[in-house]
């Protein structure tokens, strides 16, 4: 039983933080339907971008994570400038290649600049954070990094449901020529949305950083694990990103303590195929109906 | 004797037959020919060591590109999988020639049919999705079928790889590069011939026209699902057919190789060749491991600097990076890759002094 309490605690955060990784990832499907193979990296951006902050430039915290956001907000402008305007209405998979491209240019960079190693943040956070109750303890990073988690997640709710910029990013992902011809202005949505996603990406990339400390290669590879996460809770649902983060985590926590410890990185694309085998757009995602 | 072709100064054709000839001109076919020599006559003699070892994997290279072309540039289904498809033809073609102790000239096309059957298999979901959705669960087919070459450890060995026998054909031990040469490339061209040929027949007009609008195509009679898992067993049989000769040709094999990266190594191949191009996908395979090649060549001498040898220099990022903007760059720059560089180049030889 203790075992048992200890995997389900372990699950939900990770998998928590597999949803926080999703919700970027969201943000850009939801606006765009870009897929982007470049997430990963944009998280590792983020996360580095921080880092430099606070090591080299000797910021402190509360003035380097706003500043870091920021940097990365400016890059999502730019990517989205020099990349991904040219091919507004290029077959999809010129833009998905696009970005695996990014992804490689990116990661090149990162490597030059900082190589594979780990890096660790410097401990900034109170331990009077901690939650403990019984034999459960929950860290205070994971305490920050659930509230950060559900302030976006409850900002960006808002956001799409009633401000006129996020209904405006849904009509420009739903059907670009009808929100063309209705007056929204397509490239300065593409442009921000790239901003926000890039945003969000760095924040989340901050925040795995502090828990597991920031390695290339790592964030890299859960920029791939998004995929099962977004799929299980539909590519354009925030809130089923955050879910479809805990069921992953579950799953490859449980599978790891009671199955076998190799199993747990690939069950995620077992359930991956499933559920597309099943229910191709998730639990909340939206469904279309096409019949060929 | 009938007369010679020449290029005419316009389209003159009257019947499809006259648009679906492989040579315009008696020129095509006689440069062809000539080059065709020249690859089987000089260039093994020619070339040293290392050059040959470069040419023999551009041949391994250029047969699985063409497969994945068929899949991605002719039939419009994005495949992140092809890397683990050559992956399951190398290890089916070392199984069968070291646990069931089949020649080479059989285990290579029956590695080939095995490889075609895991692709159909993959190429399953593809009756519910499409687009994106199939893309992600092709990846899913990498990550698992990679899983189970690491840990299968029966029928694969595991991590500790296998070591095939040498090359023979009837008796006749092959195993020098250059041996190697002649069976490389005679596959390349029986494989090429067959792609070329296949576009040309109604299967490959309706790869094409589920390309171009599966709607469209499913409402003039062609059963779309039957087809793309054609499309998906033609292409593996192609990954197959070249992860076998990659087994035989590397005598040792491990799961290593046959990650994301190589996947994403081949779309980038028929992006920067041309996608929907028989020959575009030669001319991906050459870009790419020249590329490799090239990279290998830069680090080596780079190394040798003691500024950059003491910085920890490696070609792990410089090849991230040559690659990433390599595919942008062609992306952004030329979508339709080298086969229309190439093609533009010859129209302003023939249209020189009017082309513009």
């Amino acid at each position: 039983m203790e075992f048992f309490i200890q995997l389900l605690v372990n699950g939900l955060s990770i998998g928590f933080l597999y949803g926080l990784a999703a919700m970027g990832f969201v943000m850009i499907f939801k606006s765009s339907s870009v897929l982007n193979f470049a997430h990963g990296e944009l998280m590792a951006l983020g996360a580095f971008i921080f880092l430099a902050m606070i090591t080299w430039a000797g910021l402190p915290v509360y003035l380097a994570f706003p500043l870091a956001l920021a940097g990365c907000f400016v890059l999502g402008f730019v990517v989205e400038r020099l990349f991904l305007r040219p091919l507004i209405g290029e077959p999809l998979i010129y833009v998905i290649m696009l970005t695996v491209g990014l992804a490689s240019i990116f990661k090149g960079i990162m490597l030059f600049i900082w190589g594979g190693n780990l890096y660790t943040f410097p401990d900034f956070l109170p331990a009077g954070l901690a939650i403990h109750w019984k034999s459960i303890n929950i860290p205070p990073v994971y305490v920050v990094s659930i509230a950060i988690g559900l302030t976006f997640l409850i900002l960006f709710g808002l956001f799409f449901k009633y401000s006129s910029q996020g209904i405006y990013m849904r009509s420009v992902a739903d059907n670009q020529p009808a929100a063309l011809s209705l007056g929204v202005h397509v490239r300065k949505v593409f442009a921000l949305s790239w901003a926000i996603a890039a945003l969000v990406a760095g924040m989340s990339g901050i925040v795995l950083g502090i828990i597991n400390g920031i390695n290339v290669h790592d964030l890299s590879s859960l920029g791939l694990k998004v995929f099962p996460v977004v799929i299980l809770g539909g590519l354009d649902s925030i809130g089923g990103a955050v879910i479809g983060g805990i069921i992953i985590g579950l799953l490859e926590t449980f599978t790891g303590g009671y199955l076998s410890t190799s199993l747990r990185d690939v069950v995620p694309y077992m359930a991956l195929v499933f559920i597309l085998m099943v229910k191709p757009y998730g639990l909340f995602g939206l469904v279309e109906i096409e019949r060929v | 004797m009938r007369k010679l072709r020449f290029h005419p100064c316009g389209n003159f054709n009257e019947r499809y037959e006259q648009e679906l000839t492989i040579f315009e001109t008696d020129f095509g076919r006689a440069f062809l020919a000539v080059g065709l020599i020249i690859l089987f006559a000089v260039v093994p003699y020619a070339s040293g060591p290392y050059l040959l070892y470069v040419i023999n994997m551009v041949a391994i290279t250029a047969i699985a590109a063409i497969g994945l072309n068929i899949l991605t540039g002719f039939t419009g289904q994005l495949s992140l999988g092809h890397g683990a498809f050559i992956g399951v033809g190398a290890y089916a073609a070392a199984i069968l020639s070291t646990k069931v102790g089949i020649p080479f000239i059989l285990a290579v096309p029956f590695a080939g049919l095995i490889t075609a059957m895991v692709g159909v298999l993959f190429g399953l979901p593809s009756g519910r999705l499409k687009g994106l959705y199939l893309t992600i669960a092709t990846l899913a087919g990498q990550f698992i079928i990679e899983y189970l070459l690491v840990h299968w450890e029966g029928l694969t060995e595991g991590t500790m790889g296998i070591v095939l026998p040498g090359i023979s054909i009837f008796g006749v031990a092959l195993d020098s590069d250059r041996s190697f040469f002649y069976i490389a490339y005679t596959c390349l061209i029986v494989m090429i011939l067959f792609a070329v040929n296949l576009m040309r027949t109604s299967y490959g007009r309706a790869f094409i026209a589920i390309r171009d609008n599966d709607r469209a195509a499913e409402g003039m009679g062609i059963p779309i699902f039957p087809y793309k898992l054609l499309s998906f067993g033609i292409s593996s049989f192609y990954a197959g057919i070249a992860g076998a000769l990659w087994a035989y040709y590397m005598i040792s094999i491990t799961t290593e190789p046959f990650n994301l990266g190589l996947s994403v190594e081949y779309i980038a191949m028929i992006i920067i060749g041309g996608l929907g191009s028989i020959s575009g996908a030669i001319y991906g395979a050459l870009f790419i491991t020249g590329l490799n090649e090239g990279l290998r060549w830069l680090t080596d001498i780079l190394m040798g600097v003691d500024m950059f040898s003491k910085a920890g220099f490696s070609m792990a990022p410089l090849r991230e990076l040559a690659f990433g903007s390599a595919i942008v760059l062609f992306i952004l720059l030329e979508p339709r890759g080298l086969a229309e560089v190439w093609r533009i180049i010859r129209s302003n030889f023939r249209l020189w002094p009017f082309s513009y």
